[in-house]
């Protein structure tokens, strides 16, 4: 077991916490994982990633992932974590905020931020925190803003859909598709670790924080 | 017999027996028309004398024909054409012949695969060498397999070693003079390297050349305890061929486990090296050690590129070698002897090299339980894709990959056909990694041009007296630069990952340039002239042309039902 906790420490811990109980990685210390649902899956997720999502795959030996396997099965053997706050009154906290101009739950909402359907699932609680009152600290790897400026003078921001060597597509905040071939670019900013997010440090009291947090931890994706 | 072949084939356009003599392979700059083997020369410089594209004209580069795999695994290939059939591999171990008129399949080899295959990379293949009548294809289960290159039917097939171990074939095999070189791969499962000839007529083993040496062989004290046993030092990427020197060139792979250097003590042999054979005997002529001790997985088997230049006023025989390393290597392949190292990616593995081509390592970089940070990651700033050199231009052209990982130290503990590397890795967050086509001088590596291409590539390039350079990108980008300049002149989307190298051919007269991306084979040509097979049925132009031109128009005609 300790060969189990070694390797989650120093090769799992800096996304899903040292203790497994989540940051940018899931919350492992539950009793029912999402996508690892039984003891094969849990050993293909820690030996090939989950292709398209940020975890990646490992080069561990088969008895080392099963060690990892085995560590990761005792996490959830702890007491939940306790969280403060009221998921219905963080509900509401929710919809009385702007959060839906850009994200989207349920199918509702913006399009140029992360859906937050299963956020909970993806994201600790903590995380979750940070992410409201400092949103820079936590930009998820994969999510870009950009400036582009062509070569006509038009100034855009937006997200990044897609890229290759010729081409950029990009998404303004009205959630406008922009497509251009790079050589009709006289700038392209790629503007890591920004987010259009604004803290909401100053809009929330500590409880409606609270709320919130509880209330978007409690989305799994599964309802 | 060859001639009369030869004018057999032109007058029916699609022959039925393919006569590829190893006088044909050695002289296949005098016949630019094929592509006769894996880098289209034994020099390997993946450099063809076709012109008829060129810089004035590629912009109206089109799709020709496409040929589609039924396999989702990486398509890797890099075709063999001869005498109007295209023969390629498909993923895990398949063969396949193309007629080169229309696209179609001529045969398929499908091969049954035993359960519990490992490859630490994907059950890929690069593609078939072609002598005399015969098609030599090597498998993912590490067995050697003859075809007849008419049927496909398979003629005899040889174990290369057990597959259970560890051991796997992706590299397209070597026809020489009576004789079939193939290398092997399985450097992350502890196998023991080599490189093996065999007799194409019977399947025989003709020898076997150990990349780690066994007791009382020379550099076998450069590995400590029984590490030798398990060392690594795969060969899995087709070497090159001097036939004056007559000289096999070959690259190795890592030392084994990858990222752990305390429990193989000393310098390695002849892991991270470049060989050079006997073809005959597999006697070793000469070796040139890049990376003693590699703790980082840069295998070596990059593609040998032969140039005879004047070298400081001399003029020599040269190898050329763009390391997965990070640096340039020239040297003298007659003699191995170090003549230029040179920077050509980021990396932070070295110091510098010394005087003797020797790297300086930066101790920092070592994989350990805090992680250490690498540039380039065990992917490297090359890999198996193939560099080109254009005599036109006199630069060597690389697609470079620019991505850092963290590595941490883990356990390594040999079990047969498990991984054994020793270390788990975290791609460095917040950043785009990068990558380039850079065009570098081929006697100093300094940089000329470069072309950002986003993802890093893992396409290989081929240059053409057009004035050109093409190459793809994992973005699926397929496109021609101009080699002076780097002025990218034509892209096509294919809409999957290039993965594969391109080649280029002519059919019926007209230029094409292939190459795999996604699933799917594209061949791309020149429009064809007006009145030719294309745009309009033949009988449509004929009646057109009747109507109109009369006399002209049985012209027409004739010309069609000949096409």
């Amino acid at each position: 077991m300790d060969t189990g906790k070694t390797l989650f420490e120093s090769q799992c811990g800096s996304c899903h916490g040292p203790l497994g109980n989540g940051g940018k990685g899931a919350n492992l210390a539950q009793p029912r994982l999402r996508r690892a649902t039984n003891d094969q899956a849990l050993l293909g997720i820690i030996r090939g990633g989950i292709p398209g999502t940020e975890m990646p795959g490992s080069f561990l030996t088969s008895s080392q992932v099963a060690s990892v396997a085995a560590y990761v099965k005792t996490l959830g053997l702890v007491e939940p974590e306790e969280i403060p706050g009221d998921r219905v009154r963080g509900a509401q906290v929710y919809a009385s905020l702007d959060c839906q101009v850009c994200h989207s739950l349920g199918g509702r909402g913006g399009i140029t931020a992360p859906v937050l359907d299963d956020v909970g699932a993806r994201r600790s609680a903590p995380y979750i925190r940070e992410a409201l009152l400092a949103p820079e600290a936590s930009v998820p790897s994969g999510f870009l803003q950009l400036r582009v400026v062509t070569r006509d003078g038009r100034d855009l921001t937006g997200i990044r859909v897609n890229e290759d060597g010729f081409s950029v597509q990009l998404r303004d905040f009205a959630g406008a598709l922009h497509s251009f071939w790079k050589d009709e670019l006289a700038t392209l900013e790629k503007q890591w670790r920004r987010s259009p997010m604004e803290s909401y440090q100053a809009r929330l009291t500590p409880t409606q924080l609270d709320d919130v947090v509880a209330y978007l931890v409690s989305l799994r994706g599964d309802e | 017999m060859k001639a009369f072949l030869l004018l057999v084939s032109l007058a029916v356009c699609a022959p039925s027996s393919a006569q590829v003599s190893y006088d044909r392979i050695l002289g296949a700059a005098s016949e630019p028309g094929s592509w006769l083997t894996y880098s289209g020369s034994y020099g390997a410089q993946r450099y063809s004398t076709l012109d008829e594209i060129d810089r004035g004209n590629v912009a109206r580069l089109q799709t020709a024909w496409i040929y589609q795999t039924r396999s989702t695994q990486k398509f890797e290939v890099s075709p063999i054409v001869a005498d109007g059939v295209m023969y390629l591999t498909e993923p895990p171990s398949d063969a396949t012949a193309l007629d080169l008129r229309t696209g179609r399949p001529l045969w398929h080899y499908r091969r049954s695969l035993p359960q519990g295959i490992v490859a630490c990379c994907g059950q890929v293949n690069r593609g078939v060498a072609l002598l005399d009548d015969r098609v030599f294809l090597g498998t993912i289960d590490a067995h050697l397999v003859a075809l007849d290159a008419r049927t496909g039917r398979v003629l005899w097939e040889v174990e290369v070693a057990e597959h259970t171990g560890g051991y796997a074939m992706t590299g397209a095999p070597l026809a020489l003079d009576d004789k079939i070189i193939v290398g092997i791969a399985g450097g992350e499962y502890g196998i023991r390297g080599f490189l093996d000839a065999y007799d194409p007529a019977t399947g025989e083993r003709l020898w076997r050349f150990w990349t780690v040496p066994g007791p009382g062989e020379p550099g076998h004290d450069t590995w400590s305890g029984d590490s030798w046993e398990r060392g690594g030092a795969p060969t899995w990427v087709t070497g090159a061929y001097d036939p004056e020197l007559d000289l096999l060139y070959w690259g190795t792979g890592n030392p084994g486990p990858d990222f752990i250097g305390d429990v193989r003590e000393g310098d390695n042999l002849y892991s991270e090296s470049l060989l050079a054979l006997d073809p005959d005997t597999g006697e070793l002529k000469w070796y040139f050690q890049f990376l003693p001790h590699d703790v980082h997985d840069y295998d070596s088997t990059q593609i040998p590129v032969l140039l005879d230049a004047d070298f400081e006023g001399v003029p020599r025989k040269l190898v050329l070698f763009p390391n997965r390393n990070g640096f340039y290597y020239v040297l003298d392949r007659a003699t191995g002897e170090f003549l230029v190292g040179k920077q050509f990616a980021k990396q932070n593995w070295a110091l510098g090299l010394d005087e003797n081509g020797r790297p300086i390592e930066n101790p920092e970089t070592v994989a350990d339980r805090d992680g250490a940070l690498v540039y380039p990651d065990d992917d490297g700033a090359a890999n198996w894709y193939s560099p080109t050199y254009s005599p036109q231009t006199n630069l060597i052209y690389q697609n470079v990959r620019e991505t850092g990982a963290t590595y941490y130290l883990a356990d390594a503990t040999y079990e047969p056909g498990r991984i054994y590397m020793g270390a788990s890795r975290r791609p460095v967050q917040g950043e785009d990694p990068a990558g380039f086509l850079r065009a570098l001088d081929a006697l100093t590596g300094a940089l000329v041009w470069e072309i950002p291409v986003h993802s890093p590539p893992w396409a290989g390039l081929m240059s053409t007296a057009g004035g050109l350079v093409f190459s793809g990108t994992t973005d699926g980008d397929f496109f021609a630069a101009d080699a002076e300049t780097g002025a990218v002149l034509w892209r096509f989307q294919t809409g999957g990952g290039v993965y594969a190298n391109p080649i280029t051919y002519l059919s019926e007269g007209r230029q094409f340039v292939a190459i795999a991306a996604g699933s799917a084979l594209f061949n791309f040509a020149l429009p064809e002239p007006a009145g030719r097979r294309g745009a309009f049925p033949p009988w449509a132009v004929g009646i057109v042309l009747a109507a109109l031109l009369g006399m002209v128009a049985g012209h027409s005609l004739a010309r069609s039902r000949r096409a």
